[in-house]
């Protein structure tokens, strides 16, 4: 049985499984007493959501679409990426290591995923130039997808060769004691380049300080807001909120991602112009469209 | 004390508590997650339940789950550990979407719909227009899709003027906060602990 069939009936069996285990737990269940819940499959008075929902989802398929079939979307280049480029090619000449801090979060966090896309093609451009790239890490299911995500970049680099497993470090899942020790990383092991871009909280201004107290070249990039003061104080770049992903987008020039920052940038158009309108609506006195917006 | 020293340089006595506390750290989350996840969620519900509590089977997928993960030290199968990954990150992102798009989407908008004249209220006519014309220019930054050149790189600039504003009046709030935490650790390393402070 090749893989694809054996991933297949195991998909199968763990559906089945699931839904025995529903099964037999109801079984169970149906013999204690009976607690009320709501039957109802659609909350109409969240209506509006759906709709929103369904014009972004439209927008982001469409666009994904238009991207498979290879037409191009463009893009605007995003100046932290030069930024990027530029501190790993300081630590080449250097000849020493770039860190690359993917934040404290869970794979579940949409920018610790997107960190992982972009950890992929720093990797690509760190094997060409043979440095060693140190990835510390605080959840252990981020170990195994920036393990993957470096190893990819590696191969495609052509320098397998070169992949350090051991540089893909797990930490500890205790925040400050990530923190303590990526300070330490960064005062003993010096890198030259330290490229913060993931989920940050209290520990955003510890590990930046640290940082550049060492004079490496700092390049961040969060969307949690109120972490984003201290990258800009801190750091030589910093990437702002949404252009985290849209980074990941234009680097990995992948159709879905592609897709989704076009179909969010048409959903910040059509959001732009809802405000427009209900700003001149309520200004002459008209509430009807203002309600339109109103979740229960 | 060791963990502060550092604000001097990287010393012994700093690598001696970084040491301790990441050791530690792993230690106590072993613990944690063993007796709150295995044993209070998949054991007690599962296989030791108490009388007349009913056998909740569905943890047993969280548990295969679980498994699948640590097959990634055999690494012939270890691909099988990519299947609780997608599950987390898929599962996740479907849970969260409708929530996301609550708070960060309809909300945000019904909130920047605002009249830009309050008749006989100049205080709450000049936010207004602030708060409407901040998020127009905020958008217009985050927009992708086209080059930030001309009026519209101007109205792009705007924003990023808005937004530094905002995360320096954040910078601030914040510094304030660390410095009353500081001074709530001094009170009780001098002061409760010490007791040279009366």
């Amino acid at each position: 049985m090749n893989k694809r069939k054996f991933c297949l009936v195991a998909v199968i069996a763990l559906i089945a499984l699931n839904f025995f285990a529903l099964v037999l737990s109801a079984q169970e269940a149906s013999t204690s007493p009976a607690t009320p819940s709501d039957s109802r499959w659609f909350d109409t008075n969240r209506f509006n959501v759906f709709i929103t929902l369904a014009i972004v989802f439209g927008a982001i398929l469409w666009f994904i679409g238009r991207a498979k079939k290879g037409k191009s979307l463009f893009v605007r280049r995003i100046a932290g990426l030069d930024a990027i480029e530029e501190a790993v090619g300081r630590a080449t000449e250097m000849g020493k290591s770039v860190l690359y801090i993917p934040g404290i979060h869970d794979m579940n966090d949409i920018q610790t995923v997107a960190s992982m896309i972009i950890l992929g093609n720093v990797a690509k451009t760190i094997a060409r130039y043979d440095i060693p790239l140190i990835v510390p890490i605080r959840m252990p299911f981020v170990v195994p997808v920036a393990e993957e995500a470096v190893r990819q970049g590696y191969s495609s680099a052509g320098r397998l060769d070169a992949f350090v497993k051991d540089n893909i470090r797990f930490i500890s899942d205790e925040q400050f004691a990530y923190a303590a020790a990526v300070s330490g990383i960064m005062l003993r092991e010096r890198p030259a380049a330290n490229l913060l871009l993931g989920s940050f909280y209290a520990e955003s201004l510890l590990l930046a300080e640290t940082g550049a107290s060492t004079g490496a070249i700092q390049v961040a990039g969060t969307a949690n807001i109120h972490q984003l003061p201290f990258f800009i104080v801190a750091c030589d770049y910093t990437l702002i909120g949404e252009e985290l992903f849209a980074a990941s987008a234009y680097l990995s020039r992948e159709p879905k991602l592609l897709g989704s920052l076009k179909g969010s940038d048409l959903a910040k158009a059509v959001i732009v112009l809802a405000i427009i309108l209900g700003t001149i609506l309520e200004t002459a006195g008209v509430k009807w469209f203002t309600k339109l917006f109103i979740v229960q | 004390m060791g963990i502060i020293s550092f604000l001097y340089k990287d010393n012994p006595w700093y690598k001696f508590c970084e040491a301790l506390f990441v050791g530690i750290s792993a230690g106590y989350w072993l613990c944690t997650v063993f007796w709150s996840q295995l044993v209070a969620k998949l054991w007690d519900n599962v296989f030791a339940t108490t009388a007349g509590q009913p056998r909740q089977y569905v943890y047993l997928v969280g548990g295969i789950l679980g498994l699948m993960m640590l097959l990634r030290l055999v690494p012939k199968i270890g691909w099988f550990s990519r299947w609780p990954l997608a599950f987390v990150v898929g599962g996740t992102a479907g849970a969260y979407i409708v929530g996301y798009a609550l708070s960060n989407g309809m909300k945000q908008v019904k909130s920047t719909i605002l009249p830009l004249w309050v008749s006989g209220n100049l205080y709450a006519t000049v936010g207004n227009i602030i708060l409407v014309v901040g998020t127009f220019c905020g958008l217009v930054y985050f927009f992708f899709s086209k080059e930030h050149k001309g009026t519209y790189g101007r109205i792009a600039k705007l924003g990023i003027f808005f937004l530094m504003i905002t995360f320096g009046a954040s910078f601030g709030y914040t510094v304030m906060a660390r410095m009353s935490l500081l001074i709530g650790r001094m009170d009780f390393l001098f002061g409760t602990w010490l007791g040279l402070i009366k």
